[in-house]
């Protein structure tokens, strides 16, 4: 089926330039990436743009750079950059891991990560990781540059905090002090393109601060603090997993659709959350699963 | 309003008016006649319209055609060599590896990258790389045996 919408395409060669090109054409101008998103919901007629403005000739938008303690992601940075970036397996697995699980190699040669944000599913793979981390979202529009924490990104289905005009530049991604570890755990109804049932993300530093956000059973990813005040400066024990595990259905507001029960859902993050917090220290402590080592 | 752009598909260069909304995959197919892609799902989920845009497998039917100017596509067409099937396509064959062959331009070419990049992949490695291909005759155990067939091959 064709795209039936008629829109004008403009591909610019800076990022200035896209900024003044959205922010001229209006709330109806799309930023084009990696497409992955935009083309499908151009055919199914969900969105209207008048403009579509390509970034992909701007030049140097693709690097994975480490800037002091932070690990900085491109615009154009996809999931299959994550897989193969030296960067990405030393300083933070935890990207290649969740990287690892998204779609497949078609998809994920083209789908950016920040595409992903910015589309804001409620199941994207790159939320529930990007929280764990406290990455800072970098943002340019009309009025110039600000950074968004991940926390006050996401506001709501395809909701994020980006306002008219402004398009994102880049993620800075702090690398938590050595030894952390850290475990994406991604329920499917099958290994292969499918969307998240329901994810987390647990990480865990040297002095046991825990960390840890959940995917697809909200409206948005997000970080489920009452489980981690319980977790913080305690050795995890059997007590404590069990602990932390009695707070997830506080932490969650799951719905049913076509690929699963809320009810599901709901009992699936309690397995994930008890799987999830044993590993990420077994990892911090060297003795973990290698990270990409599917645990559900 | 159309626009121009020159892609090489299987190593000819074509120059073409595109409109914006022009999808890769039926870019392809409709005025490049190049019909190994196939229309599947035309929503990324089958991988039938797998191509690879400069060296790296892709769905056409997720990018439009203009992103395609100045870049190269090879399609299934392509993989032979004056027309030579390729060692893998031959395993295929001989494996059984497909019945109605539908998924086969998409498993063919996820498979050749696979095997470029990886020339020494376990099983799962296989089963990985092609996850985002759906077959619905063979249940896959051919494909899989024909792919590991090749790359022991290319080794010896």
């Amino acid at each position: 089926m064709a795209i039936a919408h008629q829109f004008a395409y403009q591909k610019v060669a800076t990022l200035d330039e896209a900024v003044e090109a959205i922010t001229r054409a209006g709330p109806d101008a799309r930023i084009l990436a990696g497409g992955t998103d935009l083309v499908p919901w151009l055919r199914d007629d969900a969105i209207h743009p008048d403009l579509v403005v390509d970034i992909k000739a701007i030049d140097g938008l693709n690097t994975i750079s480490l800037e002091g303690d932070h690990i900085f992601l491109g615009p154009l940075v996809t999931f299959s950059d994550l897989l193969t970036s030296d960067l990405v397996h030393d300083h933070l697995p935890i990207l290649f891991e969740m990287a690892d699980t998204v779609a497949s190699p078609g998809i994920r040669n083209r789908a950016t990560v920040i595409g992903n944000i910015c589309s804001a599913v409620p199941s994207c793979d790159a939320g529930p990781t990007l929280l764990v981390l406290d990455t800072s979202v970098a943002v340019l529009g009309p009025a110039g540059a600000r950074t968004v924490p991940i926390e006050e990104w996401f506001l709501g289905p395809h909701k994020t905090a980006l306002a008219g005009g402004e398009i994102v530049t880049g993620l800075s991604i702090p690398i938590p002090p050595p030894p952390h570890g850290a475990i994406y755990l991604k329920l499917q109804r099958y290994q292969g393109e499918d969307l998240s049932q329901a994810g987390v993300t647990v990480l865990v530093t040297g002095d046991n601060d825990f960390r840890v956000a959940f995917g697809a059973v909200g409206p948005i990813p997000a970080r489920a603090h009452a489980v981690e005040e319980t977790l913080n400066g305690r050795e995890l024990t059997d007590e404590l997993i069990a602990a932390a595990v009695g707070l997830v259905p506080g932490a969650i507001s799951p719905i049913t659709d076509m690929r699963a029960t809320k009810e599901y859902r709901a009992r699936i993050c309690e397995v994930m959350l008890e799987r999830g917090l044993p590993a990420a220290v077994a990892r911090r402590d060297g003795t973990g699963p290698a990270y990409g080592t599917r645990l559900i | 309003m159309k626009l121009p752009i020159t892609m090489i598909v299987n190593g000819e260069t074509w120059p073409l008016d595109v409109e914006p909304n022009e999808v890769l995959l039926d870019v392809i197919r409709n005025r490049v006649g190049a019909k190994g892609a196939k229309i599947g799902c035309e929503r990324g989920d089958c991988g039938t319209c797998t191509v690879l845009f400069d060296g790296r497998s892709i769905r056409s039917c997720l990018m439009l055609a203009v992103e395609a100017d100045g870049h190269e596509i090879i399609t299934v067409e392509g993989i032979p060599e004056n027309g030579v099937l390729s060692n893998l396509q031959d395993l295929f064959i001989s494996h059984n590896s497909f019945q109605c062959g539908f998924c086969a331009p998409g498993i063919v070419l996820g498979a050749h990258e696979l095997l470029r990049d990886n020339p020494n992949p376990s099983r799962h490695d296989v089963q990985h790389a092609l996850a985002g291909n759906l077959c619905r005759c063979t249940g896959y155990e051919p494909i899989l045996d024909a792919v590991m067939a090749a790359a022991e091959e290319a080794r010896s």
